[in-house]
């Protein structure tokens, strides 16, 4: 039989407020436990929630960047269930009448196709703490830092087909609040979290399958590592007679599986009621305009415009804007150098992403600057380096061994321009390898390369290219 | 001088009669002496009473006073004191000092008053006879045999008895209200958002209003100017300016709009309290009040809507007391579920089990709609009675409960007939409103409560109404035996 796979996310985006959701303690990553949370935070009696007002402008961001209903009154309710990170014994969260409403984002897929995935709604809530269940000899350690963390969860229609169409979802979300500046989107450290619901039916039927909720897949591979495992898993169940319980299921990164936490049976009642303790929240149309009309150009903009401004391929746009500063530092590489956009493309996306991905270095962390590389580029354009030796040049400014023109300067790269000098250089080799001359005179075409080989060998490759084959060219020409 | 208002002994401070220390000492001395009987003190915080009154000493004589500079006070042990115990009446929280104060305590200690200490109560606030409280219950200074209402029925014994010159409460059903008649004292509970909820611990928290409790009216707005305000820290404290409630307590009653509302003078009453209440509506005719009856057709619904939604808060708002935090924690838990089970099962007492199951129960997956949503709905129905009455009155009159003080024992094992002992009070916290009570009267020496209802942020008119009347009556002044 042919399976069908449907897939929704549920996206934890903890939002880069300096304090936390309801008190004034610091949001700041990395504490010493226990040292960022206030009485309010540690669910003391007495205390009281008052709303970040940042939080609820963040989250107004997102919902304006995938087109979403922002509603003018929300409610914040409790979700009661015990557990000793949760210090109040309820989250403060939204239920019944959540921030935002319907919206959609367009994802772009592999194969170049655009896909739109529904958002159902997205809504502010508290992060718990931590438990820490190593290194207390049998007991468990509460890092409360985290709790009253604000939070946007962001759920998905069961839209995506595959495990690759989830992870390309996610990273347009990644993307997205990145851009919006509302979340820094780091997965290890937990600021940027998602579940997957997971369900496979009969290829052609309508109705759903039983899902499956998916756990700790904090890693994009994890998560399409974790979604296939569990596709591939539910439909041998299947297949092999058995059903799909609804349940929550645990991955394991390191046996690469998942395992059952608990089932529906197990759930928690969570008795869900407004919060007393809190007004509802109500958004007024000129909170709305002032926010929309600070809002960023957004990922699918900017590719759209990447494309036509600059004549770049889907595919390159694509890599270009997945990180804003990214796409910033494209645009002010091109303006500075006057270059052609996809000659930098080709820098920026190649060498540059290149050695900061195996550095694990952010754009922003660049040790190269945008003056630096357009400089390089400039450099290549006006002839003074070949494109081979800027590579060099490039390895050299990584390193921090000063700027383009000391470097071309101290290291003696300028390329030679110098007809006279290529021409006897040219001889040189010609009177070197007659065999090879004598080879090529009679046809033997693919030898060109071997002779500018033999040239930029010699030359330690500052021979300009356009020159060398140019007189080279000549040069074998002229005695036949 | 013990048995002086706060007003007068304002005065005494103001006019060097008697210093704050001295004064403090001859009510650290009274509490010595008296409260082995009443046990209306959980915490006597004799040294830092003493302190707060040589400071406030300093103080007027800076000539920084405000006219509650050096009154002696004490807080309902609902309200943080930092670095002193807070325990809510209850077990779970015998070892629990605030790492911070009250903004209710914070606003009186800024205008120097002095903390005497914190009053016993029922157990986070859950009951009307002050039996559910760890420490014992508090007897009522006008017959020992009897209780002195609760929840706030330290703070009522202990201004009754001359323990305090007043003393704070709160009000989720009648707590202030209720003490305050059953021990012949006055007491104001503020329209809901008046006064900040910050750091009085929940019971049910849209229901919750903290307020003062003293021997009269003009004690009342004295305290009321220092406790009221919008505060930033509690997002449900309304801000609307606060005007200074003593200025208007002298304003004439000429054309005071008092409306009865006929359901509270039907069934249940006590024979006697109707008459001794018609004998306060003639005084407030005398003072040139007209008098109209009035509805208020849900009123009967009070209590079964208000027990479906204050224990539903309040089964949210206790889940902190887990023992992983603060408070009480059984002894060598065996894992996690044992620690909850029975650090909770022994921490807290049978009253507020049985709110925490009730209001667990009410807001289950399949019966949320059927009891929280439905008494909800209700409460909107009996908000919207008072605002129809208040486009036709100007102050709503009852008694406060419809007996008085009752023994000892007499309702523990029966618990409705100890929630119908609110039945006048329950409404106006559902609605939000301001109410208050004085005494008007005795029946076998018990004291008699009156209420009257204001509108929303009326306060003003209920405290000018209430001084008014004890212009003309000596209700307020009579001292129970002995004390």
């Amino acid at each position: 039989m042919e399976w069908e796979t449907v897939i929704g996310l549920e996206i934890h985006a903890q939002l880069l407020t300096n304090s936390k959701i309801f008190s004034g303690a610091s949001t700041a990553f990395g504490a010493e436990p226990n040292t960022q949370a206030c009485a309010v935070d540690l669910g003391f009696p007495g205390v009281l929630p008052v709303l970040n007002e940042e939080a609820v402008r963040m989250a107004i961001k997102f919902g304006l960047g995938v087109g979403a209903e922002i509603s003018k009154k929300s409610v914040f309710a409790r979700k009661n269930y015990f557990y000793p990170d949760l210090p109040k014994g309820y989250q403060i969260s939204q239920f019944e009448l959540p921030v935002v409403g319907k919206g959609h984002i367009d994802v772009q897929l592999e194969n170049g196709d655009v896909k739109r995935i529904h958002i159902t709604r997205a809504h502010l809530e508290e992060d718990a703490g931590k438990s820490l269940h190593e290194d207390f000899n049998g007991l468990t350690g509460i890092d409360l830092n985290r709790a009253g963390t604000p939070l946007l969860e962001i759920v998905s229609e069961p839209d995506m087909r595959s495990a690759k169409e989830a992870v390309a979802y996610l990273k347009a979300i990644h993307s997205l609040v990145r851009y919006l500046e509302i979340c820094d989107g780091n997965m290890q450290e937990g600021s940027f979290r998602c579940d997957a619901n997971v369900s496979v039916r009969p290829k052609g039927q309508s109705k759903l399958g039983t899902r499956a909720e998916l756990k700790n897949i904090n890693s994009f591979r994890f998560v399409e590592r974790a979604i296939n495992f569990e596709i591939e898993r539910q439909i041998t169940l299947i297949e092999s007679g058995g059903t799909v319980t609804q349940e929550t299921r645990l991955y394991d990164p390191n046996k690469h599986e998942t395992r059952s936490m608990r089932s529906k049976e197990e759930a928690n009642d969570y008795r869900y009621f407004p919060d007393p303790d809190l007004l509802p929240l109500v958004i007024t149309e000129d909170m709305i305009a002032a926010i929309k009309d600070d809002l960023p150009e957004l990922p699918a903009q900017k590719r759209q415009r990447f494309m036509e401004q600059y004549s770049l391929s889907a595919y390159d746009a694509d890599v270009l804007v997945s990180n804003r500063h990214m796409a910033i530092y494209f645009e002010t590489v091109v303006k500075e150098s006057g270059a052609q956009p996809k000659l930098v493309t080709n820098w920026v996306t190649g060498d540059l992403l290149g050695a900061l991905n195996k550095e694990n270095l952010d754009i922003t962390e660049s040790p190269i600057s945008t003056a630096q590389l357009s400089k390089l580029i400039e450099r290549i354009s006006d002839n003074t380096i070949s494109g081979k030796i800027a590579k060099t040049i490039f390895e050299s400014l990584w390193n921090q061994e000063g700027n383009v023109d000391e470097i071309i300067e101290k290291k003696g790269l300028k390329q030679v321009t110098d007809n006279s000098a290529i021409e006897a250089l040219i001889d040189k080799i010609l009177a070197d390898n007659p065999g090879h001359v004598t080879e090529y005179r009679s046809g033997k075409d693919k030898l060109f390369g071997f002779f500018v080989g033999q040239a930029m060998k010699a030359s330690g490759g500052k021979m300009n290219p356009q020159l060398l084959n140019e007189l080279l060219k000549q040069k074998l020409a002229q005695k036949a | 001088m013990a048995h002086k208002t706060i007003a007068q002994l304002s005065n005494e401070l103001q006019t060097k009669k008697i210093s704050s220390v001295e004064l403090t000492q001859l009510f650290l001395d009274r509490i010595k002496r008296f409260d082995k009987q009443l046990n209306s003190f959980i915490t006597v915080t004799e040294e830092q009473a003493l302190s707060d009154a040589k400071k406030a000493d300093e103080e007027r004589s800076k000539g920084n006073a405000h006219p509650l500079t050096g009154i002696p006070f004490a807080q309902k042990d609902i309200f943080c004191t930092k670095d002193i115990k807070t325990s809510c009446g209850s077990k779970i929280l015998d070892n629990f000092i605030s790492p911070y104060d009250a903004t209710v305590v914070t606003r009186f200690k800024e205008s120097n008053t002095v903390l005497l200490g914190k009053t016993n109560m029922d157990e986070f606030a859950m009951g009307s006879s002050n039996e559910t409280s760890f420490y014992g219950t508090v007897k009522n200074p006008w017959d020992l045999e009897r209780v002195p209402g609760g929840s706030s029925g330290g703070s009522a014994a202990a201004v009754a008895a001359y323990l305090t010159p007043g003393a704070t409460g709160t009000d989720t059903g009648g707590s202030i209200r209720q003490p305050a008649g059953f021990c012949g004292i006055s007491g104001i509970k503020p329209t809901y958002g008046r006064v900040s909820r910050y750091g009085m611990i929940a019971f049910a928290s849209s229901l919750d209003q903290g307020g003062p409790m003293a021997r009269s009216a003009e004690d009342l707005a004295l305290l009321l100017n220092v406790m009221a305000g919008v505060d930033e820290k509690d997002s449900t404290s309304i801000d609307k300016p606060v005007p200074d409630y003593t200025q208007t307590l002298n304003n004439s009653l000429n054309g005071l709009r008092i409306g009865l509302p006929k359901e509270f003078f039907e069934s249940g009453l006590d024979n006697e309290i109707a008459t001794l209440i018609q004998s306060a509506i003639q005084e407030f005719k005398k003072l040139g009040a007209t008098i109209h009856e009035i509805t208020l057709p849900n009123s009967g619904l009070s209590i079964p809507a208000y027990y479906v939604i204050a224990p539903a808060e309040c089964s949210s708002n206790l889940a902190r007391y887990d023992g992983v935090r603060f408070g009480y924690r059984c002894n060598e838990p065996k894992d996690l579920e044992d620690l909850y089970k029975r650090s909770r099962s022994e921490g807290f007492g049978n009253e507020v089990k049985r709110r925490i199951m009730i209001g667990t129960y009410a807001l289950s997956a399949g019966y949320y709609d059927t009891y929280y949503l439905k008494a909800q709905k209700i409460r909107g129905l009996i908000r919207q009675d008072f605002v129809d009455a208040f486009k036709n009155v100007d102050i709503i009159l009852s008694p406060t409960s419809p007996t008085t003080a009752f023994k000892l024992g007499e309702k523990t094992s029966d618990p409705i007939s100890m929630y119908l002992s609110d039945m006048y009070t329950i409404a106006v916290n559902l609605a939000g409103l301001p109410g208050l009570s004085i005494p008007a009267g005795f029946i076998k020496n018990l004291p008699v409560g009156l209420q009257l209802v204001g509108n929303f942020f009326d306060e003003a008119r209920l405290l000018n109404a209430a001084h008014q009347y004890q212009q003309v009556t000596d209700w307020h002044t009579r001292t129970p035996e002995g004390f």
